[in-house]
């Protein structure tokens, strides 16, 4: 690791300012993602901004009736949470569904959201890569693309977002609530929160520079039945190929989200509007003008088979 | 870092498929090997490590895990992959696993920690460490020391009805093999001492409910 000063934030503002005014440094929360990054040199902060202890670890029904997630509770206590396990199945079942126990202890809400690609030309510091050095090209373009994203991609990158909690999110239309150094206080719709690649693969986000995220937020229960379906390589401890989150609502609507097909949790309301077609319309719906390279084609017909089997999941729950 | 340690890592990489391609020997971030440089000034840290208060001056690069084993020199603690792929580094830290090599010694200021040698001693074994000798639960005993502190954990993590990807029912976590498999899958094991391993933990799990 490079060296870095560290310092632990006293308060929201202070950290935020501590972030924004110093030079290359970065909030720190479950450490899961940035650690693992700065060891190889990928992210090199000059300061970090300890986050954890903030009170940020806090879940409170909101007055409209939906929950307010401390930006720094754990994965696990998401998961755990009676309330998150009644109302929002399918956020607790995608957040199980990633990583390890011993990292969903230490992984955080808004940690996860942030967390970086697992393209492995990102991770491998002798290849280009536009998203670690921008300009440098795309390895992954004619390399091994057969875990990256196949819509919403760019010629400057071709990344898939990585997390499933994120994918629960977006399903849910969760918010994203922030705080900058001026003290101004943003709430950002998760659908705007992630950017897609264009020329500009290293901006993932749409968060200011010291902007911290204080809290997600979730409208009221979407009621129906909830499931999250991931398939990867193994059982599991292994990053999405693909995933979808659905609810089915008892008056024969659903909604869907996809996981490991793109930057970004990818969500499209043709893809909801197809459910009465079933699995296949909605995967065309959900895929149409996709770009896979020769590697990652197969994303398309395993997205329709992944659909067909959470169809099947609901008509079992029901 | 001996040769030995080097063939080890590169084994368990091996073992570990995880999407990360990570280069190897990435990312070797012994603070003792590289005292103090420019701009990592030493900072104070106090732990609780088994039961004992300790204070270190710390480079804040130091991991949870390089303070133990480095400064500490409590060895039983294993450095695998170095991140967070397998699981060797496992300690408790205020009552819950985590992959020590990923945490920075820095944000546990004044916290608790408990590590293989804080579980139990060769004269009075924690139940878990004895059903792991009693059930052959290892074999080379590298991957050991991270399996039994997340074996401990789990148990626990059940009993307070933490879901996990095999729960059916998220409202009714049941201790089952499937249960346990899934748990534990963050501690990989190059011998695949798997179904002792599983073996050991259903013993202790009874154990308890008796
Ligand atoms: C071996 C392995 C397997 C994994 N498998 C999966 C998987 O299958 N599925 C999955 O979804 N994830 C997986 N993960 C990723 C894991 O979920 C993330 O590492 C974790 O969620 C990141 O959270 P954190 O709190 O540790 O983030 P950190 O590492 O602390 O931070 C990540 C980023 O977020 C920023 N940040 C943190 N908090 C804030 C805040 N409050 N405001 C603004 N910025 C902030 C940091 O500056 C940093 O840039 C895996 C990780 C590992 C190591
Ligand atoms: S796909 Fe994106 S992250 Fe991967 S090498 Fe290309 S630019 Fe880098
Ligand atoms: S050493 Fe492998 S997970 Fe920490
Ligand atoms: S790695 Fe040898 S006993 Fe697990």
């Amino acid at each position: 690791m490079k060296p870095f000063t560290y310092e632990r934030a006293t308060s929201l503002e202070q950290a935020a300012k501590a972030v924004a005014s110093v030079q290359g440094a970065r909030f720190i929360a479950g450490g899961t993602n940035l650690l693992d990054l700065m060891k190889l040199q990928i992210e090199t902060p000059a300061h970090l901004v300890d986050v954890n202890r903030l009170g940020l670890d806090k879940i409170e029904k909101t007055p409209e009736g939906g929950l307010r997630i401390g930006a720094l509770v754990r994965n696990t206590d998401l998961a755990a949470d009676a309330t998150v396990r009644r109302d929002y199945a399918v956020l607790s079942r995608a957040l199980v569904a990633g990583a390890s126990g011993q990292l969903r202890n230490k992984a955080t809400t808004a940690g996860n959201l942030l967390q970086r690609t697992r393209c492995p030309y990102f991770y491998d510091t002798r290849m280009p890569c536009n998203k670690r050095r921008p300009g440098s090209g795309c390895a992954a373009l004619k390399g091994i693309s057969r875990g990256l994203a196949i819509i919403g991609t760019s010629d400057a990158c071709i990344a898939q977002h990585p997390s499933d909690m994120a994918v629960a999110m977006r399903l849910l239309d969760a918010t994203v609530e922030t705080v900058d150094a001026a003290g101004g206080r943003r709430a950002i719709p998760i659908a705007d929160f992630h950017r897609l690649p264009g020329d500009t693969p290293h901006v993932e986000h749409t968060l200011k520079p010291g902007e911290l995220i204080t809290a997600v937020t979730l409208p009221r229960p979407l009621g129906g039945t909830h499931v999250y379906h991931k398939v990867r390589d193994r059982a599991s401890y292994a990053f999405a190929l693909v995933s979808v989150a659905a609810v089915f609502g008892k008056d024969g609507s659903a909604r869907f989200a996809f996981g490991g097909l793109a930057p970004k949790p990818w969500r499209v309301a043709a893809a909801d509007a197809a459910a009465p077609s079933g699995a296949k319309a909605v995967a065309e719906a959900a895929l149409a003008g996709a770009r896979p390279t020769e590697q990652n084609g197969f994303k398309q017909g395993l997205t329709a088979r992944t659909l067909a089997s959470v169809f099947r999941q609901k008509e079992a729950a029901a | 870092m001996t040769s030995d340690h080097l063939t080890r890592r590169g084994l368990l990489q091996g073992g570990v498929a995880v999407a990360a391609t990570v280069p190897a020997l990435g990312g070797a971030s012994t603070v003792a090997a590289q005292p103090r440089q420019e701009g990592g000034r030493m900072t104070p840290v106090e732990l609780t490590v088994n039961g004992r208060e300790v204070h270190l001056q710390l480079d804040p690069r130091t991991t949870l895990l390089d303070a133990l084993r480095e400064h500490l020199h409590l060895t039983g603690t294993k450095k695998g992959c170095d991140h967070g792929q397998c699981g060797a580094c496992t300690v408790i830290v205020e009552g819950r696993r985590i992959n020590s090599c990923l945490t920075l010694a820095v944000m546990h200021d004044g916290e608790k920690v408990t590590t293989i040698e804080g579980l139990g001693t060769p004269e009075k074994l924690h139940p878990m460490q004895k059903a792991f000798i009693v059930h052959d639960g290892y074999q080379c005993g590298y991957c050991t020391p991270g399996q039994i502190c997340s074996a401990v954990a789990v148990l626990d993590e059940i009993e307070a009805g933490v879901p996990s990807h095999a729960t059916v029912d998220l409202n009714k976590v049941a201790l089952s093999d499937a249960e346990l498999r899934e748990r534990m899958s963050g501690n990989i094991c190059r011998c695949a001492a798997y179904p002792n391993i599983i073996a050991a933990m259903r013993n202790v799990a009874g154990e308890a409910k008796a």
